[in-house]
């Protein structure tokens, strides 16, 4: 059952992605150009997500198995370093020289891009990459969200 | 700074917005996780067995969106103006990058942000500043 869940909230999210115009680079890059013509859209893409994603999240910290029975797996994580600011701040690079985020290129490749798939080809080499490294250290905890 | 009102669409914003609220939430609330891409996808390449279905669905469900959508609509239209190589440098950038910072735009920028994560805020104000100054150094100062 939390397969098709699942599927179903990856389609929706997709859905919302194309809906609000975020699945198209040009526009992304378009809010990340603020010296130039700036789209403000993507805040307000930000905004409706979270006014309907705070509640659920202020219902799901109170629970702790899902209403379909799964364990509530939340991030407990809470310490700003070197990793988070150092991550961040490479996506945010890569982020702001195609305009792709890896949801977008997810959906591009759903429309045989062929450059979607360049990007996404090159993202898994890239989330490949940190495997391997975090392989050699044994016990680096991973925060996965 | 002064806005694109050509380009600005708040209207179908909000309601994209919506539906990648609705998603978020009804991803928690059912299957109890962070519907956080770059996670998602990202641990899919160190598999654990019994936790492999659930991931390939919602990255499955992310990409027949456009199908979907096409019943509904016009296919949407992308404009990629990155090159070969720009496609690249960027995207091994943000799959080191996500993976390090232990998110992205929506397991940061939406659920973190949700939450009122502190570590999300953080994240989700450095990729977005990030990315300013990387439009602005390549559009207004390199000119590519």
């Amino acid at each position: 059952m939390t397969i098709f869940t699942s599927l179903i909230a990856g389609l929706v999210f997709g859905l919302g992605l194309i809906v609000s115009g975020m699945a198209n680079p040009a526009k992304i890059l378009g809010f990340l150009d603020l010296a130039g013509a700036w789209d403000p859209s993507l805040l307000f893409v930000m905004g409706g997500a979270v006014a309907v994603a705070s509640v659920a999240f202020a219902i799901a910290r109170k629970r702790t198995v899902s209403l379909l029975g799964a364990e509530m797996k939340l991030p407990t994580a809470r310490q700003i370093d070197r990793r988070l600011v150092g991550g961040s701040l490479l996506f945010g690079i890569g982020w702001g020289i195609a305009g792709f985020c890896p949801g977008p290129s997810l959906v591009a490749l759903g429309m045989a891009e062929p450059k979607a798939l360049v990007f996404v080809a090159a993202m898994l080499v890239g989330m490949g990459g940190f495997e391997l490294l975090e392989r050699r250290k044994p016990n680096s905890p991973i925060h996965a969200t | 700074m002064s806005v694109d009102w050509n380009a600005f669409t708040p209207g179908s914003a909000v309601a994209g917005g919506l539906l990648i609220g609705i998603a978020t939430a009804m991803f928690v609330l059912l299957n109890g996780r962070i519907a956080g891409i770059s996670g998602v996808l990202g641990a899919l390449l160190k598999p654990v067995r019994g936790d492999v279905a659930w991931r390939v669905a919602f990255i499955v469900g992310l990409i027949v969106a456009p199908l979907v959508f096409m019943s509904f609509g016009a296919w949407p239209r992308l404009q990629i103006d990155a090159g070969f190589a720009a496609l690249v440098a960027a995207g091994l950038l943000v799959g080191v990058g996500t993976r390090y910072g232990a998110g992205c735009t929506s397991g940061h920028g939406v659920c973190g942000v949700s939450r009122l994560s502190p570590r999300s805020i953080a994240a989700t104000v450095i990729f977005i500043a990030a990315g300013f100054i990387t439009v602005f150094v390549l559009r207004h100062l390199l000119g590519v």
